[in-house]
C-alpha cells in the first residue's frame, strides 16, 4: 500500500512538471492582460526543440533549444498581437496550428516514420538523504533536475509579482494599461516581456515532457497539455502558488489513471480525467465578484 | 458587411448597387486568388526546406483534393461539410463578440447524444428519424454550450477558457461512453455500436460517400445569411458585436439575453455538425470522430471574414486540403500534418492583410474582444 501510494505521488509530480511549467508561463502572459492559447504550439516546438538539441549534446543543449523553438513562436504572437493588434484568438489558433505543423513535419523529414521514438535517458536526480523519507521523498527529491528548479522558481515568482516594481508594473498593464502608461511604464514592453517569458517556460514545459518525463519525443505529444495549462492558470488563481497545487491536482488526476491501470482496477478513468475541468469551472464560477481574472482579460475596469 | 460602400460612399450611390456588387466580386476574387498562390508557395516553400519532393507532393495533393469527381465529393466535400457547420456556429459567435471555441466539444456531445439516442429510440421512418435525430444533436450542442452561456451570464466566467474546459470534458465523456454505456455488444473495440439504417443519412448519388448532409449544411449557411442580413434577430447580433454598450443604451437592446440564447445557436449549429457527421460519416461513436473540426472551424471562419457565405467556399477549400493532405501521404510520403502549416500562413496573412488595409473589421474585433465579457 504503501509503495502504490509513492508510485502515485511520484507519478503526480513527475506529470505536473511540464504543466507547472507552462502554467507559470501562462500566468504572466494574462496578468499582462493577453491570453495566448497558441501555447500548445509553443509547448511542442519546445518538445521538438528538445529532441533536437539533446541529439547534439546532453540534456542542458536539450533545455536550451526548446528555450529557442519557445521563444521564436511566442515572439510571432506577440508581435502580432502586441504590435499589430490582432486577435488573440485567432492568433493563438494560428499558432497552435504551425506549432503542430512545423514539428510533424520536421519530425518526419528528419527520423522518418511516424510512430517511431528516440529514447533519451530521463536523467532522474535522487537526492541522497532527504529522497529516503517516507512517503514523499521519492515524489520530492527522485525527480528530475527540472523539478527542483521549479522549487526556487514558485517561492521566486511570488516574490517577483507581489513584492518588486516590475511585477507592479506587470500587474498594473493587466488592470489598467492607461495608469500604467500615466506612471511611466511602458505597456507594449511589458507585454512583449511576458510574452517572450512565456514562451521560454512553455519551451521548457516541452523539453521537461521530452527530457524529464517521457523520454521520447512523438507527433503531437503535447496532447492538449498548452490547453490544459490556460485551464491550471485559471484554476490556480492567477497566483504561483495557486498554479502550483492546481498544476499538482491535474498531474494527480494523470497519475490516477496510470495508478488504476496498473492495479487492473476496471474503474472509469475519464471521470477522474474529467473532475479537474470540472473542477476549474467551478473554481470559476465561485470567484464572481472577487478577485479572479486581471480584469483587462475580463472587460474594461468598472466605470 | 458594407464595406465597400463605406470606402466609396458617394460612388455607391450614385451609380447604383450594381457596380458596388460587381467590384466585390471582383474583390473577393482576388483575394481567393492571392490566397491560393500564398497556399502553393507555402506549401512549395516548406517542402522543400525539408527536403520532401516538391511536384510529387503538389501532384498528389490536386489528385486527392480535385483530381476527380469522384475525390471531390467523397473526399473534399465529405469533409468540408463538418466545417461548414461548425465555421458557421464560430462565424454566428464571434459576429456577437462571443469567443466560442467550444466547437469542438459541442459537436462532440452532439455525437455521443445522437449514438445514445438511437439506441433507445424505435426504429422509425427515416423521414421522421433523421430530422428527430438531428434535433437532438442539436440540442445538444446548445446545452453544452449552455453551461459556458451560463457561467458568462450568471458569473462573468470568461467563455475562452470555459469551453475549453468543456472541449476537454466532452473528450473524456466520449472516452467514457465508448469504453462504457455505449460500448458495441461484443464490448471489444472503444466505440458504440453501429448505428441501424433508418438513422443513416443516404448517400446522394449511388457511388459516392457524399450524403445530403451537404445541401443541408449549405442551406443551414444560407438561412443565417438571410437572418443575419435581413432579420431584427440579425440587426442585434451585428449591433451586439460592434458595440455592446452602444447596444443596449441606444438600441434598447438585452445585451445579456440576446448573447444568451445567440451562445445557444452557436451551440446548437456545431452539435448539428456532430449528429450529421455520425449519421453521415462515421456511423458510429468512437474518440477520434472529429480530427479537430472545431478548432479548423477558427480558421475557416476567419478566412471567410465571418460571411456565412463565403463560410462555404472557406470550409471547402480547407475541406480540399485535408483530403489533398491524406492523398499526399499515401502516395508522396510527405506528412499530412504539413497542412497545418498552411493554414496558419494564410490565417496569419488574413490578420495581416486586416491590418494593412486599415481593416475594419480586425479593428473591430480587437475592441469586441476587450468588451466582450464586460457585459
Amino acid at each position: 500500500m504503501v509503495d502504490t501510494i509513492e508510485f502515485f505521488l511520484q507519478a503526480t509530480v513527475r506529470t505536473a512538471t511540464p504543466l507547472m511549467l507552462a502554467a507559470l508561463g501562462e500566468l504572466a502572459v494574462q496578468r499582462a492582460g493577453l491570453i495566448n492559447i497558441g501555447l500548445e504550439g509553443v509547448v511542442i516546438a519546445g518538445a521538438f526543440g528538445a529532441l533536437v538539441g539533446v541529439a547534439s549534446g546532453n540534456h542542458l543543449t536539450g533545455y536550451a533549444v526548446a528555450i529557442g523553438a519557445g521563444l521564436l513562436l511566442s515572439l510571432v504572437f506577440a508581435v502580432f498581437t502586441v504590435y499589430l493588434r490582432t486577435n488573440q484568438i485567432v492568433t493563438g489558433t494560428a499558432i497552435t496550428l504551425l506549432g503542430l505543423g512545423a514539428t510533424g513535419t520536421m519530425y518526419r523529414a528528419s527520423y522518418g516514420t511516424p510512430g517511431s521514438e528516440v529514447a533519451i535517458a530521463a536523467g532522474t536526480l535522487s537526492l541522497p538523504g532527504v529522497s529516503d523519507l517516507p512517503l514523499i521523498g521519492t515524489a520530492l527529491f527522485a525527480q528530475s533536475p527540472i523539478t527542483y528548479l521549479l522549487y526556487a522558481v514558485v517561492p521566486a515568482y511570488w516574490l517577483f509579482l507581489f513584492r518588486s516594481h516590475a511585477g507592479l508594473a506587470l500587474r498594473a498593464v493587466g488592470e489598467n494599461p492607461e495608469a500604467a502608461l500615466a506612471a511611466g511604464v511602458r505597456p507594449r514592453r511589458v507585454q512583449l516581456a511576458a510574452v517572450l517569458f512565456g514562451g521560454t517556460m512553455g519551451g521548457l514545459a516541452g523539453g521537461a515532457l521530452v527530457l524529464a518525463q517521457v523520454g521520447a519525443f512523438a507527433e503531437g505529444m503535447s496532447a492538449g497539455r498548452g490547453f490544459i495549462a490556460i485551464a491550471i492558470v485559471a484554476l490556480g488563481r492567477w497566483h504561483p502558488v495557486g498554479v502550483a497545487l492546481a498544476a499538482l491536482l491535474f498531474g494527480a488526476a494523470t497519475a490516477l489513471q496510470f495508478l488504476l491501470q496498473a492495479m487492473g482496477w476496471a474503474l472509469p478513468y475519464q471521470i477522474f480525467l474529467a473532475l479537474p475541468y470540472v473542477l476549474t469551472l467551478l473554481t470559476l464560477a465561485g470567484m464572481r465578484g472577487r478577485f479572479g481574472a486581471p480584469v483587462r482579460l475580463s472587460g474594461p475596469p468598472e466605470g | 458587411m458594407s464595406s465597400s460602400a463605406e470606402e466609396a460612399p458617394g460612388q455607391g450611390l450614385v451609380i447604383g448597387s450594381s457596380r458596388v456588387v460587381l467590384s466585390r466580386v471582383a474583390t473577393l476574387l482576388l483575394i481567393a486568388v492571392a490566397l491560393l498562390t500564398l497556399l502553393v508557395v507555402t506549401l512549395s516553400t516548406v517542402l522543400a526546406v525539408t527536403g520532401f519532393p516538391v511536384r510529387p507532393a503538389l501532384a498528389a495533393l490536386w489528385e486527392g483534393s480535385f483530381g476527380s469527381w469522384y475525390v471531390f465529393g467523397s473526399a473534399t466535400l465529405v469533409r468540408a461539410t463538418p466545417l461548414i457547420l461548425t465555421g458557421l456556429a464560430v462565424t454566428l459567435a464571434f459576429r456577437a463578440g462571443i469567443w466560442n471555441i467550444g466547437a469542438e466539444g459541442q459537436l462532440l456531445v452532439g455525437a455521443a447524444c445522437v449514438a445514445a439516442a438511437a439506441v433507445h429510440v424505435p426504429a422509425l421512418h427515416p423521414l421522421l428519424a433523421l430530422p428527430l435525430l438531428t434535433a437532438i444533436g442539436g440540442l445538444a450542442g446548445a446545452t453544452w454550450a449552455g453551461i459556458a452561456a451560463l457561467l458568462r451570464r450568471g458569473f462573468g466566467v470568461l467563455e475562452v477558457i470555459s469551453t475549453i474546459m468543456l472541449n476537454f470534458i466532452a473528450a473524456h465523456l466520449v472516452g467514457y461512453l465508448v469504453r462504457g454505456p455505449l460500448q458495441e455488444p461484443l464490448g471489444i473495440y472503444p466505440q458504440s455500436a453501429e448505428l441501424p439504417g433508418a438513422f443513416r443519412i443516404p448517400a446522394l448519388a449511388s457511388g459516392t460517400r457524399l450524403t445530403w448532409a451537404l445541401p443541408l449544411a449549405i442551406t443551414v449557411a444560407c438561412v443565417l445569411w438571410l437572418f443575419l442580413t435581413r432579420s431584427a434577430w440579425g440587426f442585434r447580433v451585428r449591433a451586439i458585436g460592434a458595440n455592446p454598450v452602444a447596444a443596449e443604451v441606444a438600441g434598447e437592446i438585452s445585451v445579456p439575453v440576446s448573447t444568451f440564447r445567440i451562445f445557444l445557436w452557436s451551440g446548437a449549429i456545431a452539435g448539428i455538425a456532430g449528429a450529421l457527421e455520425i449519421m453521415g460519416v462515421t456511423s458510429s461513436l468512437y474518440e477520434n470522430l472529429s480530427p479537430g473540426y472545431g478548432y479548423t472551424a477558427i480558421a475557416v471562419a476567419m478566412l471567410a471574414r465571418l460571411h456565412p457565405l463565403v463560410v462555404v467556399a472557406s470550409a471547402i477549400l480547407f475541406g480540399s486540403l485535408e483530403a489533398g493532405a491524406a492523398s499526399m501521404q499515401r502516395t508522396a510520403g510527405v506528412p499530412s500534418v504539413v497542412v497545418w502549416i498552411v493554414e496558419a500562413v494564410l490565417l496569419l496573412a488574413v490578420l495581416l492583410a486586416g491590418r494593412v488595409r486599415g481593416g475594419q473589421l480586425e479593428t473591430w474585433l480587437g475592441r469586441t474582444f476587450r468588451q466582450s465579457s464586460a457585459v
